[in-house]
């Protein structure tokens, strides 16, 4: 049997693919290996020793740590599902809006519900924190005036309502990230279907049941993994408003705020790189389960319309 | 053409460069900091001032901003390119960088006898054998009023805690202002201001501190509890919505001259003066029966130490001698009125509310706080769960007990003290 004929090595895809490769590796991969790495060593007299599995171990088994982690993560998925139905539902509706023909001056709403995602989250932090302040804020004054005076109280200062409150913060700050995405979704639907749809008797609120929203439905499974991923690596919003101790009372603590002081220390509490990698870690894994859940579970069975 | 006159040009310099060098013997120390605050301080009073005592000496004054400055001094110091003079901060910080062997032994710099014990205590080895840094400067905790309101209601200044918070009801009656000016937003405020602020009174400053550092006195006994027993009677006396009041809110509320009483740190003064329109008095933490010994927290902060690694160790310590001295400490302490020499030699000082609070060393016993030595070495770290329970115990939403016993849980998880 004859070789087939050697084909040359086509060495244009390996120049070609080198520099994304080799920044990715480097600025991404690399790293990551090196949290991991961090991970299973402790610092013991000034030297880095592998200790296997331990500060897992303690992260899980010691309650100093476990009642601390297991709090920012129960807390974190409250953060997560606030996103979920307040965040998505509002993005879709506003989205639906945005695209009727027959609303005027869209292009300025569009703006601006999308310009607090650009606003950096010092800014968003403090002005929320000042809105809500109890002596100079507007919202005390504000319901004062439809005498809802009563209801006031300083939501940031109490442990029942402040992560809920941040967590709306944070959906008034990205709501126009789902908006813009499902908006763009909706005007990619194209006029032939619904033009069918409308010869079929599908108007108004049952054309956009029973036609574009499972036409959008991979966007919003876009959306939610983003939120996901975003959720659970957030840190600023809840640093600049409520500090590294995520006060009151560590209600506000989640796994980024956690994983902060753990690293780096705070005040006189001297950061432990090793517990904070260890920590790191476990916010990848978790990351990446629920990555890989949407991928292999959700993805796959979601229904691609081809035009 | 043109390279003949650069090359002249070149030379031209290089010359007047190297005669420059040649004639200039003086030896430059650098200090590295983090109070960006201070750099006018520094550069036009303290600066000039040592230099016209020792000419050939030239300082140079490069501080940081205090969130970069551990990092930045870390990886200096690790680089090789650290200054020759280091400010310390207090405790475990600076007490990390001596045992890598990066901050010299000083103990016995000529005028470090010009400090006590407690003064040393911050920037010394845990056995206290060897001293690091020298004392710069401490902050005195105690109660700031309004002077104008006390006179407008005719409230005398409290000395016990009935007085205190009889004032406090009367200023309520009244309903002209908030009663104090406090909250628990920002966490550090209940423990500093609150609970390290009058505690001393009750676990008798230094002999409750050492106390619990060997091991003799727990966070459970009443004399730690009863600090926290009395930041729960302060709540009604705070501003509607105290607990999502920020440090800055109080600053302004006081100086706005909404409230009445501020519990402070001495470091206030400096601002306050500037931005109160009305007289200002302080008085030290009420005691709990009259004629009680009273104690304060006179907390050392910031102290300066030599750079192992420095070229210039012996010009340095010459500065650091200065440092240490009484003419150094008059200077320091006037130009930062509330940050009060560390200096056994009593310093004149022109700011009545400082000369108030430096007052009370006479007759009152000085302590540091509670937390800071050894104790908030491990975790949970016993210094941030301090914030943590104080603001909750002023919230009401834990009770005193339950948040002594989960500080002292807490500390016994990982503190064995020396038997």
């Amino acid at each position: 049997m004859a070789a087939a004929p050697k084909r040359p090595f086509r060495w244009h895809i390996v120049v070609f693919l080198a520099p994304a490769v080799l920044v990715y590796t480097a600025i991404m991969i690399l790293p990551l290996a090196g949290t991991l790495q961090l991970s299973l060593f402790r610092n013991i007299d000034q030297a880095q020793i592998f200790v296997g599995l331990e500060n897992f171990r303690r992260l899980f088994g010691d309650p100093n740590w476990s009642v601390n982690f297991w709090n920012a993560l129960r807390n974190n998925i409250w953060f997560f599902i606030i996103h979920m139905i307040v965040q998505n539902p509002i993005g879709v509706l506003l989205a639906a809006l945005l695209s009727s023909p027959r609303l005027r001056f869209s292009a300025f709403y569009r703006t601006a519900i999308f310009v607090p995602t650009i606003l950096s989250f010092v800014i968003v932090g403090f002005a929320w924190k000042l809105i809500l302040s109890p002596l100079w804020g507007v919202a005390p004054n504000l319901m004062d005036l439809v005498g809802l005076k009563n209801l006031f109280t300083p939501w940031l200062g109490k442990e029942e309502y402040a992560l809920t409150t941040l967590s709306l913060i944070s959906v008034w700050q990205f709501v126009g990230i789902p908006m813009m995405l499902i908006y763009a979704a909706l005007l990619s639907i194209p006029e032939e279907v619904i033009e069918a749809a409308e010869c079929d008797g599908i108007t108004g609120m049952s054309q956009f049941w029973k036609i574009k929203l499972p036409l959008i439905l991979p966007s919003i499974g876009i959306i939610s993994i983003l939120t996901f991923v975003g959720n659970f690596n957030a840190f600023d919003l809840i640093y600049t408003a409520q500090g590294a101790l995520a006060g009151p009372n560590y209600s506000t603590d989640i796994l980024g705020t956690f994983l902060y002081r753990a690293f780096f220390g705070f005040q006189l509490q001297v950061g432990d790189p090793n517990m904070g990698a260890a920590i790191a870690t476990m916010m990848f894994l978790i990351i990446l389960g629920g990555v890989c859940v949407y991928l292999f579970l959700v993805q796959t069975r979601l229904r691609r319309y081809q035009f | 053409m043109t390279t003949k006159l650069l090359t002249a040009l070149l030379l031209g310099t290089s010359i007047l460069g190297s005669a420059g060098m040649a004639y200039a013997q003086d030896v430059t120390l650098n200090i590295e900091s983090w109070r960006g605050d201070d750099l006018a301080i520094w550069k036009d009073k303290l600066i000039p001032a040592f230099e016209a005592k020792n000419p050939g000496i030239k300082v140079v004054f490069a501080p940081s901003a205090p969130t970069e400055y551990d990092a930045a001094l870390g990886a200096k110091l690790a680089a090789g390119s650290a200054g020759d003079l280091i400010t310390c901060r207090p405790f475990d910080k600076s007490l990390e960088l001596f045992k890598k062997g990066n901050l010299a032994d000083i103990s016995t710099l000529p005028g470090m006898e010009n400090f006590s014990d407690v003064a040393k205590a911050a920037w010394q080895t845990d056995d206290g054998k060897a001293s690091f840094c020298v004392p710069m400067a401490s902050v005195i905790h105690g109660f700031i009023y309004n002077k104008d309101a006390f006179d407008q209601l005719g409230i005398k200044v409290p000395t016990t805690n009935e007085e205190f918070y009889a004032a406090l009801d009367k200023i309520k009656a009244d309903g002209t202002y908030i009663p104090m000016a406090m909250g628990t937003k920002d966490l550090w405020e209940a423990a500093t201001m609150g609970y390290q602020n009058i505690g001393p009174n009750y676990w008798k400053g230094e002999e409750g501190r050492l106390a619990l550092i060997k091991g003799e006195q727990k966070l459970t006994d009443p004399q730690w509890v009863a600090p926290f027993a009395e930041l729960a009677k302060w709540k009604p006396y705070l501003g509607d919505g105290f607990e999502a009041q920020t440090y800055p809110d109080s600053q302004n509320l006081f100086t706005l001259g909404r409230a009445a009483i501020y519990p402070a740190g001495s470091w206030e003064i400096g601002l306050f003066n500037t931005q109160a329109q009305f007289k200002m008095g302080a008085f030290p933490p009420p005691v709990q029966k009259a004629g009680d010994t009273c104690y304060i927290s006179d907390h050392t902060d910031i102290g300066m130490g030599l750079n192992a690694a420095s070229k210039n160790a012996d010009v340095a310590k010459t500065f650091l001698t200065w440092v240490a001295s009484p003419d150094f400490a008059t200077i320091y302490a006037n130009a930062l009125p509330g940050f009060f020499s560390l200096n056994n030699t009593p310093v004149k000082m022109e700011d009545p509310l400082a000369q108030e609070f430096v007052s009370w060393r006479d007759k009152c016993k000085s302590t540091i706080r509670s937390t800071y030595q050894i104790l908030s070495r491990g975790t949970p770290n016993l210094e941030n769960e301090t914030w943590v329970e104080s603001a909750n115990v002023i919230n009401g939403t834990v009770t005193p007990e339950a948040a002594a016993k989960k500080l002292q849980d807490g500390l016994d998880s990982w503190y064995k003290p020396a038997k």
